[in-house]
């Protein structure tokens, strides 16, 4: 492949398509969407990238991964340079690189925007992160930091816990994460299925921290096994990035009804405990015809899920229409292709069910768009007196989530919000000295990429409060 | 991975289990439970800790095998490990002086019933304890029970042990003598017990107070599964309780929910080797 191209032949290339499991095979079974670009593919969209002076992709990065720097070097095929740059600013690459909503982060600002679409920059991030992990001995060698002395408790090994301990290991900090469940990764292992993360990729990513340093204990539920007074007893400093975990309810007539879960509940049950595999015991309720409440990512996932698990019809039920939604574009237009109904404008009125307590159908009310409300988004109101019927036999409410009391509960000084979340400074910093916080926790319901970036500048703040002669 | 110290039978397929779990005895409160997932790929099953000892670092589990993760606990010997366990989850049992109260344990209920009588003793209540069992072989910690209690009556459906009949049948004569007549009553056992039980004190207006044991995952109010209703409002086992005031519990859809999953875990006890099938007991659901 030719290296340097005139200006003319950069902007004459078309953005790739990522090359994707046929939507009909793929809707009833488990197997990654996504295949991943070939390494032609991946130079030759790298060569797009214009090495703008500006950088605005890099301020659009939530943990500021030198975009351009890497992309160079995937150009020019030098892939362990590559993986260096991405792995130093990036704990989660492989992760970042298929979950991340770059649409509207690096890609949205980039130059190329306008014309021919931007530079496929998450495409590429998955890419060089894949690689790496299939070519661990072609890695150019980081250095091993001075190990500092200082010890960091990190509650939850979800995104924002997991950047966390690898920015911290990487500057010599001796890091031990507390995880309440019995697997690691948190909502990249209970949330998101295998079909768009698949599980030996959150595996990957966290050996490569336990490689580097970082002690991980499973089933050490913060405010329960020990307190966040103990942490702060036996580390130098600590980080919260318990999530968001407790469901929010429709708080509706027939909500207890079998067959009706939280989005939560039948992600679990699938996803970190497996019910999708034949080999493991896990029961789960495997709807003809299932209803999903909600328009998120999670939603998307559910319903998604849903329809791999056999169901004939598996709809989104949403109470606005398709340009309010906050899923992202990728996980609509998958959710269409794999034959996901969308019944919009329309919202749950009552669960209801059979003389044996299972659930049959949903009353809903049509909506219509009235005035923004706080959100910016246009707020749904009834149509006084136009209802309709859905059947369904399994409903998933994947309305959202609001803090988990059970840590803040137990820690009476620490500083929280009026809806339970924990108040923090742009850092990361809370009430209590040397503890921080970051992701859910912090946000409510949000991505990722976003906890990512709150753990990664909360390390710097934690490395800062460390360094502080005392 | 924790390892299991002892691991002896107490009545047909009810095992005690003593486990080290150092930092959950020394959080431990009478009430609360752990998370139990014994090997990979298993289920997460949810056991009341009937004691524990901060010092020794171990904690006391009574279990019941009803199917196959549960028969992989029962099943693990001393010297080897159960893969995960998590807590202590749920709150602690609000022990008051009451004055008098009555603890009723049915089958394996007995055992997460005995902490709490325990405690209930410690804080100076008059403890009466009734223990109901299908027969004989399935009253335990009748020994146990008896150094705290004023006095322990037994109950066989089959009149093996003490007297023929329900627990209910003992309570109603506790009730009925001015002498003995509980201000409390603190229930553990299959639902249906603890239904009757509810229902026969509600009348008289005693305080019952019972541990509920839905379908759990997490145990952390994460997934919303052992969703209970209690005076019409949705609450989580997990983190609102387990135990609840019973005159408030929807039992009807407690029974309901923990049908859920009935004709799968009957497939899965279906698939197990015949040599297997005696070591579990069919739970009336």
């Amino acid at each position: 492949m030719k290296k340097n191209l005139s200006h003319k032949e950069t902007m004459a290339i078309e953005r790739v398509k990522m090359p994707e499991q046929d939507p009909r095979q793929r809707s009833r079974n488990f197997q990654e969407v996504n295949l991943g670009l070939t390494k032609q593919q991946a130079m030759r969209e790298a060569q797009r990238c214009l090495q703008c002076k500006s950088q605005p992709c890099v301020e659009g990065c939530p943990v500021r991964v030198r975009i351009p720097e890497f992309l160079e070097a995937v150009a020019e095929d030098n892939m362990p340079l590559a993986a260096h740059i991405l792995l130093a600013d990036n704990t989660l690459p492989a992760v970042c690189g298929r979950v991340c909503p770059q649409e509207e982060q690096c890609e949205i600002v980039c130059v190329r925007s306008a014309k021919s679409g931007p530079v496929a920059i998450g495409y590429l991030e998955r890419y060089v992160a894949d690689w790496a992990m299939q070519n661990p001995d072609k890695l150019l060698k980081q250095d091993r930091p001075e190990p500092s002395g200082k010890t960091v408790a990190v509650v939850g090994s979800g995104p924002a816990g997991l950047t966390m301990a690898g920015e911290l290991a990487h500057l010599g900090h001796q890091v031990t994460i507390f995880e309440a469940l019995h697997e690691t990764g948190g909502v990249l292992r209970y949330g998101i299925p295998e079909f768009r993360l698949p599980k030996d990729i959150v595996d990957a990513e966290v050996d490569r921290l336990k490689k580097i340093g970082v002690t991980i204990e499973c089933n050490v539920i913060i405010g329960k096994t020990l307190t966040l007074d103990d942490l702060i007893r036996q580390f130098d400093a600590v980080f919260i990035g318990n999530g968001a975990g407790l469901p929010m309810m429709l708080n509706i007539e027939g909500e207890n009804l079998k067959g009706v879960f939280s989005a939560n509940e039948y992600l679990t049950r699938v996803n970190l405990m497996g019910a999708w595999r034949d080999d493991l015991p896990t029961p789960i309720i495997q709807g003809r015809r299932v209803v999903v409440i909600g328009g998120g990512n999670t939603a998307m996932d559910a319903v998604r899920t849903a329809r791999r698990l056999g169901a004939e019809r598996a709809i989104i039920l949403y109470r606005r229409s398709e340009a309010e939604m906050p899923a992202r574009d990728e996980e609509i237009k998958h959710a269409k292709e794999e034959g996901i109904e969308f019944i919009l404008l329309a919202a749950p009125l009552e669960v209801l069910g059979d003389d044996k307590g299972w659930v049959n159908g949903l009353r809903c009310q049509r909506m219509k768009l009235g005035e923004p409300d706080a959100s910016g988004r246009r707020r749904p109101q009834p149509i006084e007196g136009d209802t309709f019927l859905l059947e369904a036999d399994v409903v998933v409410n994947a309305i959202g989530t609001r803090p988990n009391p059970l840590l803040t509960s137990t820690a009476p000084n620490l500083g929280l919000s009026a809806k339970g979340n924990i108040a923090t400074d742009e850092n990361g910093a809370t009430s209590i000295p040397g503890v921080f916080a970051g992701g859910d926790i912090v946000r409510g319901g949000a991505t990722v990429i976003l906890a990512m970036g709150d753990g990664k500048k909360a390390a710097a703040a934690i490395d800062n409060y460390l360094r502080k002669p005392s | 991975m924790f390892e299991v110290l002892e691991n002896d039978t107490l009545a047909p397929n009810v095992h005690r289990l003593v486990v080290r779990a150092p930092r959950i005895a020394k959080a431990r409160k009478p009430g609360q439970f752990v998370i139990v997932h014994p090997q990979k790929g298993g289920e997460r099953i949810p056991l009341t800790i009937a004691d524990a000892d901060p010092e020794d670092g171990t904690i006391t589990l009574f279990v019941q095998a009803i199917g196959a993760s549960t028969l992989k606990i029962t099943g693990t010997p001393p010297g080897s490990s159960l893969l995960d366990i998590a807590g202590p989850l749920g709150k602690e049992t609000d022990i008051e002086n009451w004055g008098r109260v009555v603890c009723v344990g049915g089958g394996v209920g007995t055992a997460v019933l005995y902490p709490q009588a325990k405690a209930l003793a410690d804080a100076g209540n008059e403890v009466t304890t009734i223990i109901g069992g299908r027969s004989a072989p399935f009253i335990i910690l009748a020994e146990e029970l008896g150094r705290f209690s004023r006095e322990v009556l037994i109950t066989t459906e089959d009149g093996s042990l003490g007297k023929q009949g329900f627990v209910t049948n003992a309570l109603q004569e506790l009730i009925d003598d001015p002498l003995r007549c509980p201000q409390a009553i603190f229930a553990v056992g299959p639902v249906p017990m603890m239904r009757a039980v509810c229902e026969l004190s509600r009348p008289y207006g005693i305080k019952t107070i019972v541990s509920l044991n839905p379908i759990m995952i997490d145990g952390t109010g994460m997934c919303g599964g052992c969703r209970v209703s209690i005076a019409g409002e949705t609450k989580f086992a997990c983190v609102d309780g387990p135990e609840f005031d019973g005159h408030q519990v929807d039992f009807a859809l407690l029974m309901d929910r923990l049908t859920m999953y009935r004709d799968q875990e009957a497939r899965l006890v279906e698939d197990l080797p015949e040599s297997l099938k005696g070591k579990i007991t069919k739970v009336k659901k």
